[in-house]
């Protein structure tokens, strides 16, 4: 959160230095980078999924139904991960699905990110009753289990994968808002804000450009772990049947219609849930690199 | 300290108001109109839908409803299911134990194997048992428990049928019960193998519930144990020619103990969403069961209840985490 550097340097230089700072520190762990390099098979599926998919993902091979695994007594090369009750080929229903939990990490951080990070900068500068407002509504979203509370907003909004996704947005929020209004607070007790004020800077500039980017450390930390939960709670609702609809290939929902045939066919309830627990762990595991590259406490030792 | 106390229960009253707006508030929002829903599909002439109407007082103004729910809720009373027509404080008090059994069972897992791997993990840092019980517990951090739920009962229940699939004892058992917790039931119940099945059916539940918290345990026990053999005292204590197993076990676990209490405070909201999960997937006859099933029947009254007990629930226990740790650590008293 402190920068060392002095502030004589360019800008763009200090920038470029950081980043290679950053980077020095992050390659250090190595389960960050296999994290990292695991995120970005996951990436590269999710962007181009439809074209790598040996078949498409709704295709019903009637014939094959419930044809195991390729190196299994009965499997063929054709399915190389075998072929759920409906005769779909599970390699790419997967494949294409990974597009699913992509976007829903995406836009879910995206949004509880910006919307808390707003609403925190405004809890640090606003006068106390307004922080002690904002921080009392923050309290009672938080009183609330998450995952129940998602549910019960995906079912007044109807079930769908958008809603399940917005629903997770609001429920993950408040930790944003707690975090960014911390930092704030310290940040706003410190010289360099004084000065900024002094030398005549507005409420907004001081926000956005003087404070915000001082905060930025524990909450890059915490988009890369929220990802990590909103692929696990949309894939909840899904399993839940609150999330994705059927025959959408989004992971959890792929879990809950293979539920019946767990006992007969062990291949259509492992790799849709292997697929993300691999995911998540991945991305907890570059999280962990960033917090420990980007916290100058950890650096010091 | 009174003072600390006072003020940390007056930020409870606010917070619970707006608890129950949220509550009450979904029952105006969720899609179909409850009377409709309640008719099924029979349907209901229009001075019947008026009567109904009228018995449950949605044709006052939205604040007198608002008003009686709240005297309703402060008195206890918190409507009927629609389905079972029973009050639905009584139906929550009811199933109640049956979550608290399964998170208890799964708290004490959690703490059983969590405490000693984090601690044993910060002694040996670094090396080859630190690296792998991290390692593991990173995955069990990342786990989707409801997937972990059905891979262990394809292996225990399918393969190998050690455990039944679902439910809380098997059907040939009938006994009552006064505690509502089945293993403390079923010791006193005088039929044999009674406690044998309740434990059987208790032991995948728990494992599922108890992975996540198992996992956070470990972590935050290494870490703060590692904080804590950094200190001082504990190099005094090495230096006055301590044993080993004395200094780890309780110099430092003492201290390194209290960030691990929070954890388990905290860890109340994470056991309810996972018992949801874990309760659906076992047919556990439990709270988060009943919520998901409510859900689905658009049992109005039942999820406004139950999520405003719910979340009372996790309020006091937060608070109550809040002033143990006001009491251990006169420091934060001060804030």
């Amino acid at each position: 959160m402190e920068n060392p550097q002095p502030v004589t340097e360019p800008i763009g230089q200090k920038r470029s230095g950081q980043l290679r700072e950053f980077w020095f520190y992050f390659r250090e762990n190595r389960g960050a980078v296999i994290g990292l390099s695991i995120f970005a098979v996951f990436a590269f599926l999710a962007l181009f999924g439809p074209w790598i998919a040996p078949h498409d993902a709704t295709m019903q091979f009637r014939t094959d139904t419930l044809r195991p695994p390729a190196w299994q007594d009965g499997g063929s090369w054709q399915f190389v991960l075998g072929t759920d009750p409906l005769g779909r080929d599970m390699l790419s229903r997967l494949i294409i699905g990974a597009r699913f939990s992509f976007f829903v990490g995406v836009i879910v951080v995206s949004i509880a990110a910006t919307g808390g990070i707003i609403i925190g900068l405004i809890a640090g500068f606003a006068p106390k009753w307004v922080d002690t407002i904002i921080m009392r509504i923050m309290d009672i979203v938080l009183a609330f289990p998450s995952l129940l509370l998602a549910l019960v907003l995906v079912a007044v909004l109807g079930p769908s994968l958008t809603n399940a996704m917005i629903a997770i947005a609001i429920v993950l929020q408040p930790h944003y808002v707690r975090l960014t209004r911390a930092s704030v607070m310290s940040e706003l007790q410190k010289d360099y804000v004084t000065s900024a004020r002094v030398v005549g800077a507005g409420t907004l500039r001081l926000m956005f450009v003087t404070v915000l980017p001082n905060c930025l450390a524990p909450i890059i930390v915490q988009a890369a772990l929220s990802f990590s939960t909103a692929i696990l709670d949309a894939a909840a609702l899904g399993f839940l049947g609150m999330g994705a609809q059927p025959p959408t290939p989004e992971w959890g929902t792929m879990l809950a219609e293979a539920r019946e045939f767990i006992l007969r066919a062990w291949w259509v309830v492992t790799f849709p849930g292997l697929a993300i627990l691999v995911t998540v762990l991945a991305i907890n595991l570059m999280g962990d690199g960033l917090r420990d590259a980007l916290d100058p406490k950890l650096k010091r030792s | 300290m009174l003072n600390y106390i006072l003020s940390r229960l007056l930020t409870f009253v606010p917070t619970f108001i707006g608890v129950t707006i949220i509550s009450f508030g979904f029952i105006r929002v969720l899609p179909g109109d409850p009377i409709v829903v309640m008719a099924g599909e029979r349907g209901l002439s229009a001075e019947r839908y008026e009567q109904l109407s009228a018995q449950f007082g949605f044709d006052r103004p939205i604040y007198v409803q608002f008003w009686d729910y709240l005297s309703g809720v402060i008195q206890g009373d918190l409507g009927n299911s629609f389905v079972t027509k029973r009050p639905v404080w009584d139906e929550f008090f009811a199933l109640f134990p049956a979550t608290l059994e399964l998170s208890i069972c799964a708290m004490i897992f959690a703490l059983a194997l969590g405490l000693p791997a984090g601690v044993i993990a910060a002694v040996n840092r670094g090396k080859l048992f630190d690296r792998a019980l991290m390692s593991t517990a990173l995955v069990g951090y990342s786990m989707p428990i409801f997937w972990w739920a059905l891979l262990l009962i394809i292996v225990f229940s399918g393969n190998l049928g050690w455990t039944p699939v679902s439910g809380r004892i098997d059907l040939l058992y009938y006994f009552p019960d006064p505690s509502g917790f089945m293993l403390y039931d079923s010791i006193f119940s005088g039929q044999t193998g009674a406690f044998r099945s309740a434990l059987r059916h208790l032991v995948l539940p728990t494992v599922v519930l108890g992975t996540i918290p198992l996992a956070v345990i470990a972590r935050q026990t290494r870490s703060a144990m590692l904080e804590v053999l950094g200190e001082d005292y504990i190099r005094t204590a090495r230096a006055k020619g301590l044993s080993a197993g004395r200094i780890n076990g309780i110099h430092a676990l003492r201290n390194a103990l209290i960030p691990v209490i929070t954890v388990i405070g905290l860890s109340v909201g994470t056991l309810l969403a996972g018992a949801i999960l874990t309760e659906t997937i076992f047919s556990w006859p439990g709270i988060g069961k009943w919520m998901v099933d409510s859900i689905f029947r658009r049992d109005y009254p039942v999820v406004q209840g139950g999520l405003l007990l719910i979340a009372v629930m996790v309020m006091i226990v937060n608070l109550t985490v809040d002033m143990l740790y006001g009491i251990i650590n006169p420091k934060i008293r001060k804030r």
